[in-house]
């Protein structure tokens, strides 16, 4: 896909972030809405997917560290045709298979069950470990929150995927500056990410996660890397693309009013037509 | 009756009750501080408030410290990341030298709602309540927990308080008094008995009304204290009612059920049925949808009674 159609497929995601918060009435807007470019430029460019079927052994995995961003992960796997779009609108209710956070068990499509933070990364790289061990080509992806930084775990996978030298493996830092309690400096401060990865023996870059094109660039070195693991680090607003979102630590988990939604709707529809 | 407040709530105001009274208590939370209603201390105390970020691990260990060092500490997040990252930082560092640390636990169970399964704790009581030196407390409404959380901070040595997310009836007055180590009999009946904690002993109390009017006299025992079990009351109860119902928002393996059968297969064998999570996990959805679906209402307990019934006549 081009740059410009990842752009308009990211707009539809955040539309449908917002849509599917405002039926469930909960859920996490801000951090879905500050992952949709990376999400976007992964599903519909990066990553080798077969929606028909979910399981391919060759695939490549992916796995949503910060599990309550499972909005903007719900609405790629609908968009790519991995589930009825109309699923969308069960989000988070009794029942219905879209969980509060990923679960395998339950979505297609979903390669690891999140949520509780700090855990992801682990998970991919025993993912990035057993294609290793099976000789197969397959790439494992895994998309982080700033403030889970803090997690000890995250560290210690860190520190693992380097020593197993997983080049295979790329994670993604939302770096949006915002947890749940205010600025991520303020709460815990995590800096500086870019020395402290490095200092774990991971190739990193930064761009900026709103930029598709820096996005794509970014993979395609990741794929370059030999004998050590990349760690993308994307400087994102949180809630982007809805102007009342942007930047507020409030928006973190809470659903949008029908209105609200309704003005946010009108924002996104606005800039997809800018895109043309 | 008809008002409602989260445990939670009540946490958090009782905290600046002891934040005034005490200058040794501190509290610590883990990026949850509006959610745990720890934030109004740390408001009013900044000094004394310690928010760790995302890292249970580090929250839970860090207390240890400052209780060996003589603070007495209250440590915040959802009882699944409490209980659940950092139980060997609670097992070792914390009931192991019997440190004075309060793990004052929000969003237990399945009424947690829509975030889903994986943020709902249903082993939290068993995990704790295997843990020697663990007093594990689960309030049923504000009141109880105002006092739960006065008593933690009285007593010398670690507690788990395990409390919800969900605003629930107000039950009790002032005048009510919650004790370490004690159950509180809210209802004398000679049929059988309901033992409950958490949000159950509100349904527990509207059931055994219900069952009153059927001509069943149904005992109520509120079990706050999981740990240390007040066995007295309990086999008091159970020798007069000769048969009891177990109720809790909580796994049936582990909970009070199994710390209920545990005293009466020993001491006072009784028929039981344990109401409570079929060794399942929960899922997202509306808090009173999933009471219903997972068999957590006022009619299960219903049900259960008339079932205990059976087996005590046989
Ligand atoms: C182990 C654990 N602790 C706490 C939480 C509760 N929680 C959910 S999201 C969040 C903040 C996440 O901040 P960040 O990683 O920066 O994510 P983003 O800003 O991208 O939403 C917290 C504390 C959790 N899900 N898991
Ligand atoms: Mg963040």
């Amino acid at each position: 896909m081009t740059a410009l159609e990842l752009k308009r497929v990211a707009n539809v995601i955040r539309q449908d972030i917002i849509s599917m918060l405002a039926a469930a009435k909960s859920g996490h807007p801000g951090g879905s809405l500050s992952a949709a470019d990376i999400v976007a430029t992964l599903f519909f460019n990066e990553m080798r997917l077969n929606p028909k079927d979910p399981h391919w052994e060759d695939r490549d995995r992916f796995v949503l560290s910060k599990g309550h961003a499972a909005p903007v992960l719900y609405s790629a796997l609908a968009e790519k045709g991995y589930f009825p779009k109309e699923e969308l609108q069960g989000l988070r209710q009794t029942g219905h298979m879209l969980q509060g956070h990923p679960d395998m068990k339950k979505t297609p499509g979903v390669d690891m069950s999140t949520g509780s933070l700090g855990q992801g990364l682990s998970a991919a790289n025993g993912m990035a470990l057993a294609g290793k061990l099976d000789g197969k080509d397959y790439r494992v992806y895994a998309v982080l929150g700033d403030g889970e930084m803090a997690e000890g775990q995250i560290w210690e996978a860190a520190m693992a995927a380097a020593h197993y030298k997983l080049d295979n493996l790329t994670a993604i830092l939302d770096y949006n500056g915002l947890q749940i309690d205010g600025k991520t400096d303020s709460v815990m401060c995590s800096a500086p990410l870019v020395q402290k990865w490095q200092a774990f023996c991971w190739h990193v870059i930064e761009v900026d996660g709103h930029d598709i094109d820096a996005l794509l660039a970014g993979f395609a070195e990741a794929k370059q890397v030999k004998g050590k693991p990349t760690m993308i680090i994307a400087k994102t607003v949180k809630g982007k693309g809805v102007s009342f979102m942007e930047d507020q630590a409030g928006w973190h988990g809470n659903a949008p009013s029908l209105e609200q939604a309704e003005q946010a709707l009108k924002e996104l529809r606005e800039e997809a037509e800018n895109l043309g | 009756m008809a008002d409602k407040v989260a445990t939670r709530e009540a946490y958090g105001k009782t905290l600046l009750v002891l934040g005034a009274e005490n200058p040794k208590v501190v509290v610590l939370d883990a990026d949850l501080s509006k959610s745990t209603k720890t934030a109004d201390f740390g408001k009013k105390y900044p000094e004394r408030f310690f928010n760790m970020g995302i890292a249970e691990a580090n929250l839970l260990g860090t207390a240890a410290g400052l209780a060996a060092a003589g603070k007495i500490p209250f440590a915040s997040t959802f009882a699944i990341f409490a209980v659940g990252r950092a139980f060997e930082q609670i097992r070792n560092s914390i009931a192991y030298p019997k440190l004075n640390v309060k793990i004052a636990a929000t969003h237990s169970g399945i009424t947690v709602g829509e975030d889903g399964g994986s943020h709902q704790a249903i082993e939290d009581v068993a995990i704790m309540r295997a843990v020697p030196n663990m007093v594990v407390l689960v309030p049923a409404d504000g009141e109880e927990t105002r006092q739960v959380i006065l008593a933690a901070a009285k007593y010398y040595g670690p507690v788990y308080i395990r409390m919800g997310r969900l605003d629930v009836p107000l039950l009790f007055g002032e005048d009510y008094q919650f004790e370490i180590g004690k159950a509180n009999v809210l209802r004398e009946g000679t049929d059988a008995a309901i033992m409950a904690n958490g949000v159950m002993v509100s349904m527990a109390l509207e059931a055994a009304d219900e069952l009153a009017a059927q001509g069943i006299s149904v005992s109520v025992v509120n079990v706050a204290s999981v740990k240390p079990l007040d066995e007295e009351t309990i086999i008091r109860v159970a020798k007069t009612t000769k048969a009891v119902v177990t109720a809790e928002e909580h796994n049936i393996i582990g909970g009070l059920g199994s710390a209920v059968a545990e005293v009466l297969a020993e001491k006072e064998p009784t028929p039981m049925v344990r109401v409570g999570l079929k060794d399942t996990f929960g899922e997202s959805g509306k808090p009173t949808e999933l009471l219903e679906k997972y068999g957590l209402t006022k009619d299960a307990l219903i049900k259960a009674v008339q079932e205990v019934l059976l087996k005590k006549q046989k």
